[in-house]
């Protein structure tokens, strides 16, 4: 009775305190509890209160803009009303065209950000462990990083057969740079100290490879991943937009094309929700592999 | 002192004809010249000095971090050529692996040298339990204070069953209670162990407390000034510090560092060029002052 009372939401506590009134003892425990998960969650009840009001002022002020065809610097005669796109939303949740489209894109994204992981990260250890290949790489790299992803289309399309792999390896240039450059860095923050315990308890090169400068490593190899997977969804969907047939990008773009302008704001609003529930992945993948780091 | 330890108990250290200089930009900078030190098995030595005189220089070598210029450092005869799980390190800055519990922490030395998973998580519990610290067994070192980081990094450094521990101002970041707590620790360790011990500290109480012999070494280029026997009795308690013999000793230590440490600050004075501006309080020169 008791413990299940941390979980209870606010209006459920208040629904069962009422019939609660009847055995005295136990009520004031139970809304003492109540208090006290409040007064701890307060922080984030808090955050949570004010993010769902600042989203619905959001949603109001794009109604208004839109049903009133506010012209002022910019146009929003054309611009879809929330509840436009919401309607071409419960289509399209109906349609397989729409459904494809989305996991095409999630398709592009998991194999061209996983590539560039499984290859930016060993490398950035690697540069960061060997000088030669650190001397070796790093020239490379620093000339091509700067080059935006979407740059690279014409010349991936030359590169690779299809469109498809075109439009992959586009994903993987966007978050490789970020990855690469995020693990090397954190390879040159690794503590000297640690690295001389660990000899001095008998470690050996690649020991202290596995059990320090990896681990010491893997909150930087982490804001790049982050940072890697905002910049391959930029890069999707530029590469979508310009070359594609298929996919989220494409979608909006055809959106425009046909004059469905609800499926436009609805393309965008899709490639955000996919943009934010990747980067939580990898946070939440993150905090599973770094424990020591909660909190 | 332990002169007639039988041959069979290891941990004998040796420093002779040391000299250690760094190479920088602006030529060799002689860290510490023409030093002998030996600590015999069993025994705690302490090396006392100003600051920047190489004791870390010195300590780091034995541990086989640094290369002698010249000279030999070798432990029960074999010449010291780079780190080894025989000569287990306590550094004063703490050195726990972030991403290890207190027990993985401890555990780490003895996963290398290839003792098996099971084995090695009781054998660290066991120490946990000598260091009263089994209920933190599965902390993250974040959560720790100071003082049971470095009660962990002494207990890790022993898991492996070193022959030496070195200490390198192992409880300078503690406060002063903590200190005495942690040093009363060090020495029941020491003891049960039976391991020889090299300390580095500039706290002079804490060498004479722990140690059976003290080398007090010069200001930069640092070498041996002058070495000396603590007689005290042990097991020795903390009002041992009140005694006359502990404050004799203290007295002597103290003046022969000061002596040092002024010859340290007169030479980075002159570097400033302040000298030269003659500066005198009611009469007495800086030195007399400081
Ligand atoms: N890597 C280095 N390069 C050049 N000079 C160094 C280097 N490390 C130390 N030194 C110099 O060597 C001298 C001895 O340094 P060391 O760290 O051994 O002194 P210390 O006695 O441990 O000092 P402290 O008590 O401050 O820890 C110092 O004057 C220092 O400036
Ligand atoms: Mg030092």
């Amino acid at each position: 009775m008791s413990s299940p009372a941390l979980m209870t939401s606010p209006d459920q506590a208040a629904a069962s305190a009422a019939p609660g009134a009847a055995i005295p003892p136990r009520r004031p425990a139970f809304s003492a509890r109540t208090l006290r998960w409040f007064r701890l969650n307060q922080d984030r009840l808090r955050s949570l209160l004010v993010g769902t009001a600042s989203l619905i002022l959001f949603l109001i002020a794009w109604h208004l803009l839109t049903t009133y065809r506010v012209v002022f610097f910019v146009k929003f005669t054309n611009v879809p009303a929330p509840l436009a796109v919401y309607a071409s939303f419960t289509k399209a949740i109906h349609d397989p065209h729409f459904l494809m489209h989305i996991l095409l894109s999630c398709r592009r994204i998991f194999i061209g950000f996983s590539l560039a992981a499984v290859v930016g990260v060993p490398l950035g250890l690697i540069m960061g462990r060997f000088k030669l290949v650190h001397e070796v790489v790093f020239p490379v790299a620093e000339v091509l990083r700067p080059i935006p992803a979407i740059a690279w289309v014409p010349m991936a399309i030359m590169l690779w057969p299809t469109n498809e792999q075109s439009i992959v390896f586009i994903t993987f240039l966007g978050s490789f740079f970020p990855i690469l450059v995020n693990t090397l860095h954190g390879m040159t923050l690794v503590d000297p100290v640690l690295v001389r315990a660990a000899k001095c308890l008998g470690a050996r090169e690649a020991a202290i490879f596995r059990e320090v400068y990896f681990p010491a490593s893997l909150p930087h190899i982490f804001t790049g991943l982050t940072v890697g997977m905002g910049v391959a969804w930029v890069s999707l969907i530029a590469a979508e937009m310009i070359s594609g047939q298929f996919g989220i990008g494409y979608f909006t773009w055809e959106a425009y094309s046909l004059v469905q302008y609800a499926d436009i704001a609805l393309g965008m609003i899709a490639i955000g929700v996919l943009g934010l529930g990747s980067s939580l992945v990898i946070r939440a993948a993150g905090q599973l592999v770094m424990p020591w780091r909660s909190r | 002192m332990s002169q007639a330890a039988p041959d069979t108990r290891q941990g004998h250290i040796e420093v002779r004809n040391f000299a250690l200089s760094y190479e920088t930009i602006d030529g060799a900078v002689e860290a510490v010249t023409d030093t002998h030190i030996h600590v015999e098995p069993g025994e705690f030595v302490s090396i006392v000095g100003p600051s920047g005189c190489g004791k870390s220089t010195l300590l780091n070598a034995v541990a086989g971090f640094l290369k002698p210029t010249s000279g030999v450092v070798t432990v029960d005869g074999s010449a010291v050529t780079g780190p080894s799980a025989e000569r287990g390190m306590v550094f004063q800055q703490y050195s726990l692996f972030p991403w290890k519990t207190v027990r993985e922490n401890v555990e780490f030395g003895l996963k290398m040298g290839g003792m098996p998973k099971f084995e090695r998580e009781r054998a660290a519990r066991t120490l946990l339990g000598l260091a009263g610290l089994e209920a933190f067994e599965n902390h993250y070192p974040e959560r720790l204070s100071g003082g049971m980081k470095q009660r962990v990094g002494i207990v890790r450094a022993l898991a492996t069953g070193p022959k030496v521990l070195l200490l390198d101002e192992p409880f300078g970041a503690l406060d002063a209670q903590t200190r005495i707590i942690m040093q009363q620790i060090l020495t029941n360790m020491w003891q049960r162990l039976k391991i020889s011990v090299l300390f580095v500290t500039h706290d002079i109480d804490e060498a004479i407390f722990l140690s059976d012999r003290v080398y007090c070494m010069t200001a930069r280029p640092g070498s041996i000034k002058a070495e000396i026997r603590i007689p005290l009795e042990r097991p020795r308690q903390q009002s041992m510090m009140m005694s006359s013999e502990f404050l004799a000793l203290r007295r002597g230590l103290m003046s022969l560092i000061r002596e040092e440490s002024l010859k340290a600050m007169g030479g980075e004075i002159t570097d400033l060029g302040m000298q030269g501006l003659g500066i005198e309080f009611q009469g007495h020169s800086i030195a007399d002052v400081l």
